[in-house]
């Protein structure tokens, strides 16, 4: 048994490790997806079962669930084969198996001490383009995987401490940007180097016993927190549905619906009623769908740490076949709209059962939106970015106007930065008014992009979500606007026909694009808003006096803006 | 020229500082008085007052303050307005759509302009510099004339990349400047010519935010120094460690955002390089938290920007502080898990400590120190007496219990948690930036950091811990040790194949020129001038770049163009110090690029500081201190009393009014020639 002081200790040591990897690819990637959006993640895994034990803690939160998965699968590829060595890293990216979707590239390396395997380290990061029939990879018309992406399964890179050059290689042959590839493949295997130098120095310090008894020491905790947490909520079950707008192919809505169950200190989560698998790339691997149940239960309970511990006390139930435990070669390279709306349906019900612990929904989608085209000289471009909306309100106040997306830290490039590189301009970077939700606390506002094509021509794609279903409110309060996407054509304005999921969609010089993004779900009755603050809200021009009006009566045209809200 | 006496004012949240140089017989005296409020400037004099009878006699007075600090911290600048280009009012709000927290989705944010006082006019320029729209000044007028009826004390004007090409912005500032009631009108293209709207806006926008309160405070304190006699030169630390004239200071107050640390970096910078340590790590540790930078070669590190608090960024050099919240306040807490955590929540000054008696029940780091017998409670820092029953109590109640450890035992646990974060802070600025810190001494400064010195050299490997003579005054002498500075940037963006050197030369001379006319107006000697170029360069497709020193040859006010060929040798160099390898076949290009200027002030000799005392050592008294797992009976020492050469094996405790050094069993205290106390392990120095 560690005693609790060192216990504290190491474990402040093992984040740092992964932190500073983190860090080291952050700075050397060749891509800004990595660079600026922070779409990574690095950590220290179980030996025999793959289970997180440590991530760091400036990576994609939805990484944090999903990366055990990737180690466990190289674990059974390693067992399959029985060659596994030290100075072994594996390269792969098959989203069935490793969680996500094909645009992360996941590298694992078993860590070896004296002769022995220790744990294993991992470094994913989303690359820039990975081949696929849309450059960018966000292909809302893929029906197989093999249209999103090429498809790696584990393999190794680095064999015994060898470079595996024929598999990098083939690697580079299949994207549209190998010096990108190349560079962030060479960040990635300096993160993972970085993780064994300072892992051996600890490992030399404190000794291997320690530090295994502090890992297991750390899952016990973990686990000993999130029961705790789930004790003091009240027994009971709760539902919620919520849909995701088509699958790009279909226009049909799909629903995702959670069961909540909390029965003493353990917490069950049931996703059956959800949608089947389908045609277009709404689906999500098993795997990914755990991940984004754990993304939803730390940011209901924050203070929980990134360790496997934390799912002992839950029972999680995917049903075979749904759109969450999609079987190759279905499409994945939607993921992100399937997650954020589990998330959402997890914190609508728990809503239900504690609502001090839950803020209302975000916006709920990424938008990733992609200009491309040819300049006059024939060199290509593709600006591809995603963008902002607003967060839920909550308990102590209103939503975050713009803010990122909950399974992402991820900051937007500069409007000069995107101008700088790309031929065109921005008419529009604005907060949308009357985009959040009503509530006693409203929700953060959602955002209007306007986007002017200032070369001759160029093709648009769009995969977002939320055009039919809006961000709900939480404890009484309203719903947000909905998504809404928009091209010109001259004089007229066009939308897309699956609403905010888009392919060739064609500008001419002078043409724009425009997309208004909802805003946060609203928290408790909006009748309850204190009437200076809606006041105040219509003096910003965040809110309409006609939507104050409808949501909040009359009182806010007599109140007093002197005073404080 | 009236005098030759310099001084340096540090004023900080509980106490002014004084540290009072005369050059010509090199003696210098230090001084502490209160700090007053909510006006700063009466206890900034009371406190030269102590010292110097004749403020003719002086001939400097340089100022580090933490008044812009306090005024963006606790939200307390100016009502200003802002004009901007149409469709981007709400930058300022959006911010880079970041959050406060990775986890939790609570928070929101209040910019320091309200959206009714951001107004648009009809402008847009490309970003090729190309004039889209030209500034509608009728709209530019009108919008001031809104802002001025709504009270508006200034104005900053934020055009959509202008960094390329300022003439709109330009024309919209003299079209203001003729219709605005005061001097307090800026544009973002004056304040930061860089790529990046929101960076360049939000540093724009704060420095307005500021003017009006910071240049009145600087204003006050000149008009009262002239009134008493002064005729020298009043100089303003910035965040760079460099200072700069007073009227620059409150044209530009956001470069007084990280003003009282810099000082103290720049004075440990010298303290230590003078005492044969040009690598160190200083640890500030005051109430709520660590502050950790590193100096190499003598050089501090610095960093590009800083977020003051969430969404509120500040773009301009300065140097690079680590903060972590473990300070004396910090409060020890047992999570659900069972695991002892340290902080963030901090009992700060005040209520403080629960020894304290001023309210608070929760154990801190400090009371955890005065269970162990390692502050004297009947001698604390600021006076009175400690209740020891009370921090034993908190100790057992909220850590031993939960814990199942005994009184010391557990605020041993305290100490060393606490101990492992400030090691992770230090790591955080060595290891992880590739420098291994078996090169580098500690020093810690401030009142607690002294306690920790011994834990840093056995946690992270460090050399040795110098502690200076005066720690509790680093921030004031480092005003009289700083060089001056004036730092420029302009966004280039260009392929280095295409670099065109000779507008490149062009805006180093130009910078150049700006840089040495602020050095003659402020009057001063120097002992030289230097010049340094610095471009941020990246390969195509990378978005952090490296910062690349350029050699440039300046004759008089001419400058040499560098050749692309000049720069991509630069490029490859910097690089491969960096990340170690080089993208084959890779393309290089430039971001921006930054001047600097540089008025090298005289130095003082710090022996005149060093004690004058001779003899044999006799401990004051001993005291029961629980050091390496035991108490143990340690003998207690003087601190400024000790003779030059004077060396104690622990277990000691050396005290003096602003610290108390801790020589654990195992570690060697020596007195410098100096009068530093350099902590080693014993037997290897």
């Amino acid at each position: 048994m560690i005693d609790p002081i060192t216990l504290a200790v190491l474990s402040g040591r093992m984040e740092q490790i992964a932190d500073e990897m983190d860090a080291t690819l952050f700075r050397s990637a060749f891509n800004p997806i990595i660079a600026e959006a922070h779409d990574a993640s690095h950590g220290l895994y179980h030996a025999a079962t793959g289970d997180t034990l440590v991530q760091g803690k400036s990576g994609l939160p939805i990484f944090v669930g999903v990366m055990a998965f990737a180690v466990k699968a190289v674990i059974d590829k390693a067992a399959r084969d029985g060659d596994l060595a030290d100075g072994d890293v594996y390269i792969f990216n098959d989203a069935h198996i490793g969680g996500t979707h094909l645009s992360d590239m996941r590298l694992v390396r078993p860590f070896y001490h004296d002769g022995k395997l220790f744990c294993y380290l991992a470094s994913v990061g989303h690359w820039h383009d990975v081949g696929g029939a849309v450059p960018g990879n966000y292909n809302p018309q893929a029906t197989e995987v093999f249209q999103e992406a090429f498809v790696l399964p584990p393999v190794k890179v680095m064999r015994g401490g060898v470079v595996q050059q024929d598999v990098i290689d083939i690697i580079l042959r299949n994207t549209r940007l190998p010096a990108s590839a190349q560079g962030d493949l060479n960040g990635q295997l300096g993160a993972l180097d970085l993780g064994v130098r300072r892992l051996d120095a600890l490992l030399a310090e404190y000794g291997a016993e320690t530090v295994r008894d502090a890992l297991d020491a750390l899952s016990d905790r973990a686990e000993t927190l999130i029961r705790a947490e789930v004790a003091a909520l009240p027994d009971g079950r709760w539902e919620a549905t919520d849909y995701l707008d088509n699958d790009g192919i279909t226009d049909t809505p799909l629903p995702i619906t959670v069961a909540l169950e909390v029965s003493g200190d353990r917490l069950s989560l049931d996703f059956t009623g959800t949608a089947p698998a389908t045609a277009g790339p709404v689906n999500i691997s098993k795997g990914t769908a755990i991940a984004a149940v754990y993304v939803a239960i730390k940011h209901i309970f924050p203070n929980l740490p990134a360790n496997a511990g934390v799912m002992r006390p839950l029972t999680i139930t995917i049903p075979d076949r749904s759109l969450l435990a999609a079987e190759f070669p279905a499409p994945t390279g939607g993921y992100t709209e399937t997650i954020l709306r589990m998330i959402d349906v997890i914190f609508s019900a728990m809503a239900q059962a504690a609502p001090d612990l839950v803020v209302a929904n975000a916006y709920g989608t990424i938008n990733a939106l992609s200009l491309a085209g040819y300049r006059r000289d024939g060199r290509r471009w593709v600006m591809f970015s995603f963008y902002g909306g607003g967060h839920g309100g909550s308990l102590e106040g209103d939503g975050l106007n713009h803010g990122n997306a909950p399974i992402s830290t991820a900051t937007i490039p500069p409007v000069e930065i995107l101008e700088a590189a790309y031929p065109v301009m921005f008419r529009q970077w604005a907060l949308r008014p009357d985009s959040a939700g009503a509530g006693t606390h409203r929700g953060g506002l959602g955002a209007i992009y306007e986007i002017e094509l200032l070369e001759q021509s160029a093709e648009v794609f769009l995969f977002g979500e939320r055009g039919r279903h809006a961000p709900k409110g939480a404890a009484g309060g309203e719903e947000a606007a909905l998504n809404r996407f928009s091209y010109s054509q001259g004089e007229d304005w066009a939308e897309p026909s699956m609403v905010s999921k888009g392919v060739g969609m064609r500008l001419k010089r002078g043409d724009a694009v425009r997309l208004e993004t909802p805003g946060g779900g609203g928290y408790g009755p909006a009748p309850a808003r204190d009437p200076v603050a809606v006041a105040r809200d219509v003096a910003l021009g965040l809110v309409s006096s006609e939507a104050a009006d409808k949501a909040y009566g009359h009182d806010w045209r007599r109140a007093d803006l002197g005073a404080k809200a | 020229m009236s005098g030759s006496i310099m001084i340096g004012v540090d004023v900080g949240g509980t106490f002014t500082d004084i540290f009072v140089l005369d050059p010509t017989t090199g003696k210098a005296e230090v001084a502490k008085v209160p700090t007053s409020r909510p006006d700063q400037s009466a206890g900034f004099l009371a406190g030269i007052g102590q010292r110097v009878a004749d403020l003719g006699t002086v001939a400097t007075v340089v100022h580090g303050t933490t008044a812009g600090t306090n005024a963006l911290l606790e939200r307390k600048g100016a009502r200003i307005g802002v004009i901007t280009t149409q469709g981007f009012r709400d930058v300022l709000e959006m911010r880079r759509r970041d959050r406060p927290r990775t986890w939790g989705l609570r928070g929101d944010f209040t910019p320091v302009v309200s959206r009714d006082l951001r107004l648009e006019v009809p402008e847009r320029t490309l970003a090729d510099g190309t004039i889209h729209t030209a500034v509608d000044l009728d709209a530019v007028r009108a919008a001031a004339r809104t802002l001025i009826d709504q009270g508006c004390l200034a104005v900053a004007v934020l055009f959509v990349n202008s960094y390329a090409n300022p003439a709109n912005e330009q024309a919209a500032v003299a079209a203001l400047r003729e219709v605005w009631p005061n001097p307090h009108v800026a544009s973002s293209s004056e304040i930061l010519p860089e790529i990046r709207e929101f960076e360049r806006f939000s540093t724009t926008a704060l420095n307005a935010y500021l003017q009006p309160e910071v240049s009145g405070y600087l204003g006050r304190l000149e008009t009262a120094l002239k009134g008493q006699g002064f005729g020298g030169e009043f100089l303003i630390v910035q965040s760079n460690g460099g200072v700069m004239a007073v009227d620059t200071a409150c044209r530009l107050p956001v470069r007084t955002a990280l003003s009282g640390p810099a000082a103290g970096v720049i004075a440990a910078a010298y303290i230590a390089q003078t005492a044969g340590f040009p690598d160190i790590i200083t640890g500030d540790m005051g109430g709520t938290s660590f502050d950790v930078a590193l100096i190499a070669g003598g050089q501090a590190a610095l960093a590009a920007q800083t977020s003051i608090d969430f969404g509120m960024v500040v773009r301009v050099p300065m140097i690079e502080i680590t903060t972590i919240g473990a300070g004396g306040g910090s409060i020890a807490w047992v999570d659900k898990g069972g695991l002892l955590n340290i902080g963030p929540e901090s009992a700060g000054s005040d209520p403080g400590p629960v020894a304290y008696g001023r309210g608070n029940t929760r154990p801190t780091v400090t009371d955890a120190n005065i269970v162990l017998g390692r502050i004297d409670p009947d001698r604390p820092i600021g006076g009175g007496k400690l209740d020891v029953a009370a921090a034993r109590t908190a100790i057992d109640t909220h850590i031993g219990a939960p814990l199942g450890l005994a009184t010391e035992a557990a605020a041993e646990a305290i100490i060393r948690v606490a101990n492992s974060r400030m090691a992770g802070a230090i790591r955080l600025v060595s290891i992880e930036r590739g420098h291994d810190p078996k090169h580098f001494a500690f020093m810690p400064f401030g009142g607690g950091g002294a306690l920790h010195a011994g834990a840093m050299l056995a946690e992270v490997g460090l050399s040795r811990a110098i502690v200076p003579r005066y720690p509790g005054v680093t921030s004031a002498m480092g005003c009289v040790i700083a060089d001056m500075r004036a730092d420029f940037v302009q966004t280039v963006n260009t392929l280095t194949s295409a670099a065109d050197g000779t507008a490149m030369a062009a805006l180093i001379a130009d910078h150049v020129a700006q840089g040495q006319a602020m050095l003659d107006a402020a009057g001063g000697a120097f002992a030289a001038r230097v010049v340094t170029v610095e471009l941020d360069m990246a390969y195509v497709g990378q978005t952090h770049t490296v910062s690349v020193p350029l050699p440039v040859t300046i004759t008089g006010n001419t400058v040499t163009p560098p050749t692309p060929q000049d720069i991509a040798v630069a490029f490859d160099a910097a690089y491969l110090r960096v990340y170690s390898r080089l993208l084959p076949g890779g393309v290089s290009r430039v971001l921006n690029l930054r001047t600097a200027v540089i008025g090298e002030r005289p130095k003082f000799d710090l022996a005149t500081l060093a004690p004058t005392t001779t003899g044999p050592v006799t401990p004051r008294t001993t005291r029961r201190v629980h050091m390496g797992g035991d108490w143990c009976e340690a003998a207690i020492y003087d601190r400024l009393a000790l003779p030059i050469g004077t060396r104690i094996d622990g277990p000691a405790v050396l005290e003096q009014p602003d610290t108390t050094i801790l020589v654990e069993p195992g570690l060697t205290g020596m007195v410098d020639s100096y009068g530093n106390v350099i902590l080693t392990r014993t037997g290897a120095a």
